[in-house]
Protein backbone atom coordinates (compact mmCIF):
# COMPACT_ATOMS: atom_id res chain seq x y z
CA UNK A 1 0.00 0.00 0.00
CA UNK A 2 3.01 2.34 -0.44
CA UNK A 3 4.70 3.91 -3.41
CA UNK A 4 7.95 4.54 -4.11
CA UNK A 5 8.44 7.03 -2.00
CA UNK A 6 7.27 5.10 1.03
CA UNK A 7 3.70 7.45 1.93
CA UNK A 8 0.55 6.03 1.48
CA UNK A 9 -1.84 7.31 -0.94
CA UNK A 10 -4.62 9.13 0.13
CA UNK A 11 -6.67 7.92 -2.65
CA UNK A 12 -5.87 4.15 -4.72
CA UNK A 13 -7.86 2.77 -7.43
CA UNK A 14 -6.23 -1.13 -8.66
CA UNK A 15 -7.40 -2.65 -11.46
CA UNK A 16 -10.83 -0.87 -11.66
CA UNK A 17 -13.72 -2.14 -13.65
CA UNK A 18 -17.12 -0.27 -14.24
CA UNK A 19 -20.12 -1.73 -16.18
CA UNK A 20 -23.80 -0.56 -16.67
CA UNK A 21 -25.22 -3.36 -17.89
CA UNK A 22 -23.47 -4.97 -20.97
CA UNK A 23 -21.26 -1.08 -21.38
CA UNK A 24 -17.95 -1.66 -19.68
CA UNK A 25 -17.19 2.21 -18.49
CA UNK A 26 -14.18 1.68 -16.87
CA UNK A 27 -11.94 -1.08 -18.01
CA UNK A 28 -9.16 -1.76 -15.88
CA UNK A 29 -7.84 1.94 -14.60
CA UNK A 30 -5.54 2.43 -11.46
CA UNK A 31 -4.15 5.62 -10.59
CA UNK A 32 -3.04 6.34 -6.76
CA UNK A 33 -3.68 10.38 -5.82
CA UNK A 34 -0.83 11.81 -2.60
CA UNK A 35 -1.52 13.35 -0.25
CA UNK A 36 -1.43 17.16 -1.34
CA UNK A 37 -1.44 16.73 -4.90
CA UNK A 38 -4.27 17.93 -7.11
CA UNK A 39 -4.79 15.42 -9.69
CA UNK A 40 -6.92 17.15 -12.78
CA UNK A 41 -8.80 14.09 -14.86
CA UNK A 42 -9.62 15.33 -18.02
CA UNK A 43 -11.26 13.48 -21.48
CA UNK A 44 -13.92 13.57 -23.93
CA UNK A 45 -17.40 13.19 -22.88
CA UNK A 46 -18.67 9.29 -22.43
CA UNK A 47 -14.73 8.69 -21.68
CA UNK A 48 -15.76 6.92 -17.91
CA UNK A 49 -13.83 9.83 -16.08
CA UNK A 50 -16.83 11.12 -14.06
CA UNK A 51 -17.44 7.28 -13.40
CA UNK A 52 -13.97 6.88 -12.02
CA UNK A 53 -14.57 9.81 -9.65
CA UNK A 54 -17.59 8.37 -8.48
CA UNK A 55 -16.43 5.10 -7.83
CA UNK A 56 -13.44 6.97 -5.45
CA UNK A 57 -16.77 7.91 -2.85
CA UNK A 58 -18.50 4.60 -3.91
CA UNK A 59 -21.56 6.51 -5.21
CA UNK A 60 -20.84 4.20 -8.14
CA UNK A 61 -20.26 0.56 -7.04
CA UNK A 62 -16.77 -0.96 -9.17
CA UNK A 63 -17.98 -3.88 -10.98
CA UNK A 64 -14.20 -5.46 -9.50
CA UNK A 65 -11.25 -3.78 -8.64
CA UNK A 66 -9.91 -1.76 -5.21
CA UNK A 67 -11.19 0.99 -3.69
CA UNK A 68 -8.56 2.40 -1.20
CA UNK A 69 -8.89 5.46 1.20
CA UNK A 70 -6.07 6.84 3.47
CA UNK A 71 -4.70 3.11 3.87
CA UNK A 72 -7.85 0.68 4.04
CA UNK A 73 -9.79 -1.03 1.48
CA UNK A 74 -13.07 0.62 1.51
CA UNK A 75 -15.34 -1.34 -0.78
CA UNK A 76 -15.73 -4.56 0.80
CA UNK A 77 -18.37 -5.89 2.60
CA UNK A 78 -18.67 -4.01 6.28
CA UNK A 79 -16.74 -1.06 5.63
CA UNK A 80 -18.87 1.75 7.15
CA UNK A 81 -19.19 4.21 3.74
CA UNK A 82 -20.44 7.12 5.27
CA UNK A 83 -17.58 7.16 7.75
CA UNK A 84 -15.08 7.45 5.10
CA UNK A 85 -17.97 9.80 2.57
CA UNK A 86 -17.32 12.33 5.62
CA UNK A 87 -14.26 12.63 5.08
CA UNK A 88 -14.06 12.86 1.28
CA UNK A 89 -15.61 15.94 0.05
CA UNK A 90 -17.60 15.97 -3.43
CA UNK A 91 -18.72 18.96 -5.73
CA UNK A 92 -20.97 18.25 -8.18
CA UNK A 93 -21.76 19.52 -11.71
CA UNK A 94 -24.91 20.49 -10.98
CA UNK A 95 -24.19 21.79 -7.73
CA UNK A 96 -27.21 19.52 -5.68
CA UNK A 97 -27.83 22.51 -3.16
CA UNK A 98 -30.42 21.12 -0.93
CA UNK A 99 -33.24 23.50 -2.45
CA UNK A 100 -35.48 23.40 0.86
CA UNK A 101 -32.77 24.82 3.39
CA UNK A 102 -31.13 27.95 3.44
CA UNK A 103 -27.82 28.62 2.32
CA UNK A 104 -27.02 28.16 5.72
CA UNK A 105 -28.43 25.11 6.94
CA UNK A 106 -27.38 23.52 3.79
CA UNK A 107 -23.66 24.17 5.42
CA UNK A 108 -24.36 23.26 8.49
CA UNK A 109 -26.74 20.06 8.22
CA UNK A 110 -24.08 17.21 7.59
CA UNK A 111 -22.07 18.95 10.57
CA UNK A 112 -24.80 18.87 13.13
CA UNK A 113 -26.05 15.05 11.96
CA UNK A 114 -22.96 13.49 10.35
CA UNK A 115 -20.44 14.97 12.90
CA UNK A 116 -22.96 15.53 15.88
CA UNK A 117 -21.42 19.30 16.14
CA UNK A 118 -23.72 21.59 18.22
CA UNK A 119 -25.96 23.84 16.45
CA UNK A 120 -24.08 27.18 17.32
CA UNK A 121 -20.48 25.60 16.82
CA UNK A 122 -21.65 24.16 13.11
CA UNK A 123 -23.48 28.04 12.17
CA UNK A 124 -19.76 29.29 12.94
CA UNK A 125 -17.88 27.25 10.90
CA UNK A 126 -20.57 27.64 8.45
CA UNK A 127 -20.52 30.98 8.24
CA UNK A 128 -16.55 31.61 8.32
CA UNK A 129 -16.45 28.83 4.64
CA UNK A 130 -19.29 31.24 3.76
CA UNK A 131 -17.40 34.59 4.10
CA UNK A 132 -14.35 32.67 2.73
CA UNK A 133 -16.04 31.47 -0.63
CA UNK A 134 -17.64 35.18 -0.49
CA UNK A 135 -21.55 34.68 0.41
CA UNK A 136 -21.40 35.58 4.11
CA UNK A 137 -23.99 38.08 2.65
CA UNK A 138 -26.43 34.97 1.83
CA UNK A 139 -26.65 32.86 4.59
CA UNK A 140 -30.32 33.29 4.92
CA UNK A 141 -31.16 33.42 1.05
CA UNK A 142 -32.43 29.83 -0.62
CA UNK A 143 -30.18 28.11 -3.22
CA UNK A 144 -33.13 29.13 -5.76
CA UNK A 145 -32.97 32.76 -5.62
CA UNK A 146 -29.07 32.32 -6.37
CA UNK A 147 -26.44 32.60 -9.33
CA UNK A 148 -25.16 28.98 -10.62
CA UNK A 149 -21.52 30.47 -9.72
CA UNK A 150 -22.94 31.31 -6.29
CA UNK A 151 -24.59 27.87 -6.06
CA UNK A 152 -21.43 26.13 -6.52
CA UNK A 153 -19.45 28.23 -4.02
CA UNK A 154 -21.96 27.21 -1.56
CA UNK A 155 -21.76 23.60 -2.68
CA UNK A 156 -17.66 24.14 -1.51
CA UNK A 157 -18.46 25.36 1.37
CA UNK A 158 -21.12 22.48 2.21
CA UNK A 159 -18.65 20.27 1.11
CA UNK A 160 -15.09 21.56 3.69
CA UNK A 161 -17.79 21.94 6.41
CA UNK A 162 -16.89 18.17 6.88
CA UNK A 163 -12.63 19.12 7.23
CA UNK A 164 -12.53 16.30 4.34
CA UNK A 165 -9.02 15.36 3.69
CA UNK A 166 -9.57 15.19 0.29
CA UNK A 167 -12.42 17.51 -1.93
CA UNK A 168 -13.88 15.23 -5.71
CA UNK A 169 -14.92 17.59 -8.03
CA UNK A 170 -16.83 16.36 -10.95
CA UNK A 171 -17.16 18.89 -13.80
CA UNK A 172 -17.82 22.26 -11.26
CA UNK A 173 -18.00 24.58 -13.99
CA UNK A 174 -19.42 22.52 -16.62
CA UNK A 175 -23.15 23.66 -15.98
CA UNK A 176 -22.18 27.51 -15.53
CA UNK A 177 -22.55 30.52 -17.27
CA UNK A 178 -19.00 31.83 -19.32
CA UNK A 179 -18.73 35.07 -16.95
CA UNK A 180 -19.17 32.87 -13.38
CA UNK A 181 -16.52 30.10 -14.49
CA UNK A 182 -13.65 32.40 -12.92
CA UNK A 183 -15.62 32.57 -9.66
CA UNK A 184 -15.61 29.12 -8.67
CA UNK A 185 -11.95 28.36 -9.94
CA UNK A 186 -10.99 31.23 -8.14
CA UNK A 187 -12.52 29.62 -4.90
CA UNK A 188 -10.39 26.36 -5.59
CA UNK A 189 -7.33 28.05 -7.08
CA UNK A 190 -7.35 29.42 -3.19
CA UNK A 191 -7.85 25.59 -2.25
CA UNK A 192 -4.80 24.11 -3.91
CA UNK A 193 -3.10 26.82 -2.32
CA UNK A 194 -3.84 25.73 1.05
CA UNK A 195 -2.54 22.36 0.21
CA UNK A 196 -6.09 20.58 -0.41
CA UNK A 197 -5.72 17.12 -1.73
CA UNK A 198 -8.06 17.62 -4.47
CA UNK A 199 -9.35 15.00 -7.59
CA UNK A 200 -10.81 17.35 -10.24
CA UNK A 201 -12.58 16.20 -13.61
CA UNK A 202 -12.61 19.18 -15.53
CA UNK A 203 -12.70 20.70 -19.04
CA UNK A 204 -11.10 24.02 -17.39
CA UNK A 205 -7.11 23.39 -19.41
CA UNK A 206 -7.02 26.71 -17.93
CA UNK A 207 -7.55 25.74 -14.39
CA UNK A 208 -5.51 22.31 -15.03
CA UNK A 209 -2.66 23.65 -16.43
CA UNK A 210 -1.70 26.04 -13.43
CA UNK A 211 -3.52 24.33 -10.28
CA UNK A 212 -2.77 20.40 -11.05
CA UNK A 213 0.39 18.37 -10.36
CA UNK A 214 -0.60 15.63 -12.35
CA UNK A 215 -3.21 15.76 -15.53
CA UNK A 216 -4.95 12.25 -16.11
CA UNK A 217 -6.31 11.71 -19.47
CA UNK A 218 -9.36 9.41 -19.89
CA UNK A 219 -10.53 7.62 -22.89
CA UNK A 220 -12.66 4.78 -23.43
CA UNK A 221 -12.92 3.97 -20.15
CA UNK A 222 -8.48 3.50 -19.80
CA UNK A 223 -5.74 6.16 -18.68
CA UNK A 224 -4.07 6.44 -22.05
CA UNK A 225 -1.90 9.47 -20.44
CA UNK A 226 -0.68 11.46 -17.41
CA UNK A 227 2.12 13.57 -16.74
CA UNK A 228 2.47 16.93 -15.23
CA UNK A 229 1.01 19.87 -16.80
CA UNK A 230 4.27 21.38 -18.51
CA UNK A 231 4.95 18.10 -20.04
CA UNK A 232 1.70 16.95 -20.90
CA UNK A 233 0.35 20.40 -22.74
CA UNK A 234 4.37 20.73 -24.27
CA UNK A 235 4.78 17.09 -25.48
CA UNK A 236 1.65 15.56 -26.17
CA UNK A 237 2.40 11.79 -25.53
CA UNK A 238 0.13 10.53 -28.16
CA UNK A 239 -2.09 11.20 -31.00
CA UNK A 240 -5.16 10.56 -29.44
CA UNK A 241 -4.15 13.30 -26.76
CA UNK A 242 -2.77 15.94 -29.24
CA UNK A 243 -6.07 15.29 -31.12
CA UNK A 244 -8.05 15.92 -27.60
CA UNK A 245 -6.32 18.93 -27.05
CA UNK A 246 -6.78 20.31 -30.53
CA UNK A 247 -10.23 21.15 -30.77
CA UNK A 248 -10.34 22.31 -26.68
CA UNK A 249 -9.27 25.71 -25.88
CA UNK A 250 -6.57 25.62 -23.41
CA UNK B 1 -91.45 23.36 0.45
CA UNK B 2 -92.32 24.95 3.56
CA UNK B 3 -93.07 21.61 4.91
CA UNK B 4 -88.89 21.08 4.17
CA UNK B 5 -87.71 23.79 5.51
CA UNK B 6 -89.67 22.73 8.90
CA UNK B 7 -88.39 19.44 8.50
CA UNK B 8 -84.58 20.32 7.79
CA UNK B 9 -85.11 22.68 11.20
CA UNK B 10 -86.33 20.34 13.37
CA UNK B 11 -84.21 17.67 12.56
CA UNK B 12 -80.90 20.54 12.57
CA UNK B 13 -79.49 19.10 15.66
CA UNK B 14 -79.87 15.45 14.65
CA UNK B 15 -77.70 16.67 11.22
CA UNK B 16 -75.23 18.38 12.74
CA UNK B 17 -74.62 15.24 15.22
CA UNK B 18 -74.11 13.24 12.16
CA UNK B 19 -71.50 16.11 10.30
CA UNK B 20 -69.93 15.35 13.26
CA UNK B 21 -69.81 11.44 13.50
CA UNK B 22 -68.53 12.68 9.32
CA UNK B 23 -65.65 14.59 10.50
CA UNK B 24 -64.63 11.81 13.28
CA UNK B 25 -64.34 9.25 11.24
CA UNK B 26 -62.68 10.86 8.41
CA UNK B 27 -60.38 12.59 10.56
CA UNK B 28 -59.31 9.75 12.13
CA UNK B 29 -59.40 7.83 8.98
CA UNK B 30 -57.29 10.82 7.43
CA UNK B 31 -54.31 10.48 10.14
CA UNK B 32 -54.35 6.47 10.01
CA UNK B 33 -54.53 6.83 6.16
CA UNK B 34 -51.75 9.14 6.37
CA UNK B 35 -49.68 6.60 8.54
CA UNK B 36 -49.93 3.84 6.55
CA UNK B 37 -49.44 6.13 3.33
CA UNK B 38 -46.18 6.85 4.35
CA UNK B 39 -45.31 3.35 5.92
CA UNK B 40 -46.43 2.14 2.70
CA UNK B 41 -44.66 4.58 0.33
CA UNK B 42 -41.61 4.60 2.24
CA UNK B 43 -41.35 0.60 1.39
CA UNK B 44 -42.71 0.95 -2.05
CA UNK B 45 -38.95 2.11 -2.33
CA UNK B 46 -37.04 -0.09 0.07
CA UNK B 47 -33.94 -1.55 -0.58
CA UNK B 48 -35.16 -4.79 0.50
CA UNK B 49 -37.62 -6.54 -2.07
CA UNK B 50 -39.71 -8.38 0.44
CA UNK B 51 -40.89 -4.88 1.84
CA UNK B 52 -41.70 -3.65 -1.48
CA UNK B 53 -43.70 -6.76 -2.72
CA UNK B 54 -45.79 -6.51 0.20
CA UNK B 55 -46.70 -2.46 -0.10
CA UNK B 56 -47.27 -3.34 -4.17
CA UNK B 57 -49.77 -5.95 -3.10
CA UNK B 58 -50.85 -3.91 -0.56
CA UNK B 59 -51.85 -0.73 -3.13
CA UNK B 60 -53.29 -3.72 -5.72
CA UNK B 61 -55.61 -5.21 -3.69
CA UNK B 62 -57.36 -2.31 -1.78
CA UNK B 63 -57.20 -0.65 -5.28
CA UNK B 64 -58.45 -3.38 -6.89
CA UNK B 65 -61.71 -4.30 -4.91
CA UNK B 66 -64.82 -2.36 -4.39
CA UNK B 67 -64.16 -0.44 -1.00
CA UNK B 68 -68.18 -1.52 -0.27
CA UNK B 69 -67.09 -4.98 -0.47
CA UNK B 70 -63.93 -4.64 1.84
CA UNK B 71 -66.27 -2.99 4.15
CA UNK B 72 -68.50 -5.30 3.91
CA UNK B 73 -66.19 -7.95 4.70
CA UNK B 74 -64.77 -6.81 7.57
CA UNK B 75 -68.03 -6.18 8.56
CA UNK B 76 -70.26 -9.27 8.06
CA UNK B 77 -67.64 -11.92 7.06
CA UNK B 78 -64.98 -11.27 9.99
CA UNK B 79 -67.84 -12.70 12.34
CA UNK B 80 -67.79 -15.98 10.65
CA UNK B 81 -64.77 -16.08 11.85
CA UNK B 82 -65.75 -14.91 15.24
CA UNK B 83 -64.07 -11.66 14.83
CA UNK B 84 -66.66 -9.14 15.73
CA UNK B 85 -65.87 -5.66 14.88
CA UNK B 86 -68.10 -2.82 16.19
CA UNK B 87 -69.37 -0.50 13.09
CA UNK B 88 -67.15 2.26 13.78
CA UNK B 89 -63.72 0.61 14.49
CA UNK B 90 -64.99 -1.37 10.50
CA UNK B 91 -65.67 2.17 9.29
CA UNK B 92 -62.46 3.98 10.30
CA UNK B 93 -60.00 0.75 9.34
CA UNK B 94 -61.94 0.22 6.08
CA UNK B 95 -61.52 3.73 5.15
CA UNK B 96 -57.65 4.16 6.70
CA UNK B 97 -56.64 1.25 4.32
CA UNK B 98 -58.47 1.87 1.88
CA UNK B 99 -57.22 5.48 1.44
CA UNK B 100 -53.52 4.65 2.84
CA UNK B 101 -53.43 2.54 -0.18
CA UNK B 102 -53.80 5.63 -2.60
CA UNK B 103 -51.44 7.40 -0.05
CA UNK B 104 -48.95 5.02 -0.76
CA UNK B 105 -48.56 5.67 -4.30
CA UNK B 106 -48.80 9.11 -3.85
CA UNK B 107 -45.77 8.98 -1.33
CA UNK B 108 -43.86 6.84 -3.88
CA UNK B 109 -44.20 9.55 -6.63
CA UNK B 110 -43.11 12.05 -4.63
CA UNK B 111 -39.90 10.59 -3.29
CA UNK B 112 -39.45 9.17 -6.71
CA UNK B 113 -39.97 12.84 -8.09
CA UNK B 114 -36.91 14.06 -6.05
CA UNK B 115 -33.81 14.36 -8.44
CA UNK B 116 -31.34 11.46 -7.57
CA UNK B 117 -28.71 14.35 -7.44
CA UNK B 118 -30.18 15.35 -3.98
CA UNK B 119 -29.76 11.71 -2.49
CA UNK B 120 -25.87 11.88 -3.95
CA UNK B 121 -25.38 15.15 -2.48
CA UNK B 122 -26.86 13.77 1.14
CA UNK B 123 -24.84 10.38 0.75
CA UNK B 124 -21.53 12.51 -0.22
CA UNK B 125 -21.86 14.44 3.23
CA UNK B 126 -21.96 11.31 4.72
CA UNK B 127 -25.42 10.99 5.68
CA UNK B 128 -27.04 7.81 6.00
CA UNK B 129 -29.17 6.94 3.49
CA UNK B 130 -32.37 7.18 6.48
CA UNK B 131 -30.66 10.45 7.24
CA UNK B 132 -31.01 11.50 3.94
CA UNK B 133 -34.51 10.34 3.53
CA UNK B 134 -35.79 12.21 6.58
CA UNK B 135 -33.66 15.64 6.12
CA UNK B 136 -33.52 15.62 2.04
CA UNK B 137 -35.80 13.71 0.26
CA UNK B 138 -38.97 13.77 2.54
CA UNK B 139 -39.14 17.36 3.39
CA UNK B 140 -39.34 18.14 -0.66
CA UNK B 141 -41.51 15.21 -1.32
CA UNK B 142 -43.89 16.36 1.26
CA UNK B 143 -44.30 19.81 -0.89
CA UNK B 144 -44.88 17.80 -4.36
CA UNK B 145 -47.44 15.10 -2.44
CA UNK B 146 -49.76 18.17 -0.96
CA UNK B 147 -51.78 18.38 -4.26
CA UNK B 148 -52.84 15.04 -4.79
CA UNK B 149 -53.40 14.58 -0.83
CA UNK B 150 -55.43 17.28 -1.30
CA UNK B 151 -57.82 15.16 -3.53
CA UNK B 152 -57.44 12.56 -1.82
CA UNK B 153 -58.68 14.05 1.76
CA UNK B 154 -61.50 15.20 -0.20
CA UNK B 155 -62.41 11.63 -1.82
CA UNK B 156 -61.60 10.45 2.01
CA UNK B 157 -64.66 13.01 3.15
CA UNK B 158 -66.73 11.81 0.24
CA UNK B 159 -66.71 8.04 0.67
CA UNK B 160 -66.85 8.25 4.35
CA UNK B 161 -70.81 8.18 3.52
CA UNK B 162 -70.48 4.86 2.48
CA UNK B 163 -70.06 3.80 5.98
CA UNK B 164 -73.63 4.52 7.09
CA UNK B 165 -74.49 0.88 5.37
CA UNK B 166 -72.76 -0.82 8.65
CA UNK B 167 -74.86 1.40 11.23
CA UNK B 168 -72.49 4.16 11.82
CA UNK B 169 -74.94 7.25 12.47
CA UNK B 170 -73.26 9.96 10.42
CA UNK B 171 -74.49 12.54 8.21
CA UNK B 172 -75.97 10.26 5.21
CA UNK B 173 -77.64 7.86 7.84
CA UNK B 174 -78.96 10.32 9.91
CA UNK B 175 -80.17 12.48 6.50
CA UNK B 176 -81.82 8.98 5.90
CA UNK B 177 -83.83 8.82 8.82
CA UNK B 178 -85.05 11.90 9.02
CA UNK B 179 -86.31 10.86 6.04
CA UNK B 180 -88.12 8.16 6.48
CA UNK B 181 -89.89 10.33 9.27
CA UNK B 182 -91.12 13.07 7.28
CA UNK B 183 -90.37 11.85 3.32
CA UNK B 184 -89.06 15.65 2.97
CA UNK B 185 -86.11 13.86 0.30
CA UNK B 186 -85.32 16.86 -1.40
CA UNK B 187 -84.78 19.29 1.47
CA UNK B 188 -82.60 16.76 3.52
CA UNK B 189 -80.35 15.49 0.60
CA UNK B 190 -80.03 18.82 -0.54
CA UNK B 191 -79.19 20.19 3.21
CA UNK B 192 -76.57 17.03 3.31
CA UNK B 193 -75.53 17.83 -0.41
CA UNK B 194 -75.04 21.49 1.00
CA UNK B 195 -72.81 20.63 4.64
CA UNK B 196 -70.76 18.05 2.57
CA UNK B 197 -69.74 20.89 0.10
CA UNK B 198 -68.67 22.64 3.07
CA UNK B 199 -66.59 19.96 4.48
CA UNK B 200 -64.74 19.26 1.57
CA UNK B 201 -63.88 22.66 0.79
CA UNK B 202 -62.59 23.34 4.13
CA UNK B 203 -60.34 20.13 3.66
CA UNK B 204 -59.20 21.62 0.36
CA UNK B 205 -58.58 24.91 1.33
CA UNK B 206 -56.58 23.97 4.34
CA UNK B 207 -54.05 22.12 2.21
CA UNK B 208 -53.68 24.74 -0.09
CA UNK B 209 -52.90 27.56 2.37
CA UNK B 210 -50.88 24.46 3.55
CA UNK B 211 -48.67 24.47 0.28
CA UNK B 212 -48.44 28.32 0.08
CA UNK B 213 -47.06 28.24 3.17
CA UNK B 214 -44.54 25.87 2.68
CA UNK B 215 -43.59 26.74 -0.71
CA UNK B 216 -40.85 29.30 0.72
CA UNK B 217 -38.12 28.33 -1.28
CA UNK B 218 -39.53 27.45 -4.91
Amino acid sequence: MTDQHGATPMIEVRALRKSFGEHEVLKGVDLAVARGEVVAIIGPSGSGKSTLLRCMNLLEQPSSGEVWFEGTQINLPGVDVNRVRMRMGMVFQLFNLFPHLTVLDNVTLAQTKVLRTGRDEAQERARALLAKVGLAAKEQAYPNSLSGGQKQRVAIARALAMRPAVMLFDEPTSALDPEMVQEVLATMDELVREGMTMVVVTHEMGFARRAADRIVFVDEGSIVAQAPPERFFGAPASARVRQFLEKIPT
Amino acid sequence: MTAGLQAVHDSFPLLLHGALVTVEVTAMALVLGAVAGLAGGLARVSPLAPLRGLAAAYVSVIRGTPFIVQLFFVYYAFPQLGIRVPPMVAAVCCLAVYSGAYQTEIVRGAIQSIERGQIEAARSLGLSRAQSMRYVVLPQAFLRMLPPLGNEFVALTKNSALVSLVTVQELLLSAQLIISATFQNFSVYLTIGIMYYVMTSIVSTGTQLLERRLKVYV
